[in-house]
């Protein structure tokens, strides 16, 4: 029904598809890496975040956006829960994850429980 | 052909030649400039500092040569001195736009590689006064300029003319760097589609700051724009962010006048030929309003609403 409609009313503008393309075919353009090496990228990223803090793998999200002739890498990492400087510090998270999961299981206070979002903006040079 | 001789070169050019007595470096490169007659119906004094600016744009097919020669008669229209150098060797275009095909008689590698003068290689314009063309070779290929002698061949140009217009061939290779070489501004052409605007924006990406590139966005389709199905001015120089010269809507009247061999310029009645003369205005430095792109004419009640309320 909804196509339909928008089918009647003219349909949304193959203009912003084209818009939509070219600023994600620049993005890769600027940054001069392959979508894979992003993906490998964003792994090896999020290892070095999770010795510190756990974080949710599965709602990491990186981005990249245009800010005037410089690229900017966005990266928004859902922490789980902070992991204790005596807790072993760098390795806690990915070494030993016992530990990580004790850290877990103390009674959680609303606020830690509370998702936390991180934006990590890294500059990346445009060409 | 006999046309050609008495137009551009008068009798006795070649024995009249003489090399610049401070033309070292040029003539170490081979490019010798005479100072024939008609030099000096070129151009009296020979010491100007003329601006040599690329038209260039990546992919092919958006329109170089065409804004190279509309905005070289719009130039000359203004009063101004222009040469149009065709760099793109091997696909000879700019003088069948310019209507010139049937009077070029020498090209760029003949003055290159010193067979003939520059004055016996430049073709005059037959519409417009002080514009004339440097043609490409069209049985030779890109890789056969050197490019350090084009870049002297460009800066002995530009001490002739206040304007010398080269128009790039497509591409990032061998040919947009000889090209690129010898001039000081670049103009970059751009179509509203998502493979020009990459291109463009690669292109920029080359030329550094050096040549602070300006566009031209060439082809723009207002009615396709207003329903949505076009990318806008904005939503080009939003991503391309660059000083906008101009923008030149997609009219059949381009068709006609390229069939024709007559620049659109040369009809400034037109709103098209009006916006070759403003990006020629902006070129020169002046003060020139923004551009505005090309409005969409209404549909037909629209146009009728109008008519009937006062053609507000």
């Amino acid at each position: 029904m909804i196509e339909f409609l928008k089918r009647l009313f003219g349909q949304a503008g193959s203009s912003a598809t084209a818009k939509e393309r070219l600023r994600l075919v620049l993005m890769t353009d600027h940054l001069e890496l392959a979508p894979d090496m992003i993906e490998t990228m964003k792994l090896e990223l999020v290892d070095v975040i999770s010795r510190y803090v756990e974080v949710d793998r599965e709602r990491i999200d990186v981005s990249f956006e245009r800010q005037d002739r410089t690229l900017a890498m966005l990266a928004n990492i859902p922490i789980l829960s902070v992991n204790r400087p005596n807790g072993n510090g760098a390795h806690a998270g990915e070494a030993k994850p016992a530990e990580a999961k004790a850290v877990a299981a103390k009674p959680p206070t609303r606020k830690r429980r509370r998702r936390r979002k991180t934006q990590v903006p890294a500059t990346v040079s445009a060409r | 052909m006999h046309q050609r001789q008495d137009s551009v070169i008068p009798g006795g050019a070649i024995e009249a030649a003489v090399t610049l007595s401070e033309s070292s470096e040029a003539s170490a490169a081979g490019v010798t400039l005479s100072e024939s007659s008609a030099a000096s119906e070129v151009e009296g004094p020979s010491t100007k500092s003329g601006r040599a600016i690329v038209i260039t744009s990546g992919k092919g097919g958006v329109g170089k040569t065409t804004t190279t020669a509309n905005l070289g008669t719009a130039l000359a229209c203004r009063g101004a001195s222009v040469v149009l150098v065709d760099a793109d060797i091997g696909l000879r275009n700019l003088d069948i736009v310019l209507g010139l095909e049937n009077r070029v008689k020498y090209h760029l590698l003949d003055v290159l590689e010193g067979r003939v003068t520059v004055e016996e290689a430049l073709v005059a314009d037959k519409r417009t006064e002080n514009l004339f063309l440097l043609a490409a070779a069209q049985s030779r290929e890109k890789d056969e300029v050197e490019t350090f002698k084009l870049s002297a061949l460009i800066s002995r140009l530009r001490e002739r003319f206040d304007y010398v217009l080269i128009d790039s061939p497509a591409g990032i290779e061998l040919g947009f760097k000889n090209a690129v070489a010898g001039a000081d501004e670049a103009i970059v052409v751009c179509t509203p589609e998502v493979a020009a605007v990459r291109d463009v924006d690669r292109v920029v990406g080359l030329l550094g700051n050096r040549f602070r590139p300006r566009l031209v966005i060439n082809r723009l389709r207002p009615q396709l724009v207003k329903k949505g199905k076009m990318l806008s001015v904005d939503d080009v120089n939003g991503i391309l962010r660059l000083p906008l010269l101009g923008v030149i809507a997609d009219e059949p009247e381009i068709i006609v006048t390229t069939n024709r061999g007559e620049p659109l310029a040369l009809r400034t009645v037109t709103p098209t030929g009006a916006a070759y003369h403003a990006i020629a205005a902006r070129v020169a430095g002046e003060d020139v309003p923004a551009p505005i792109p090309p409005a969409a004419k209404g549909s037909f009640f629209e146009r009728l609403g109008s008519l009937l309320g006062g053609g507000r």
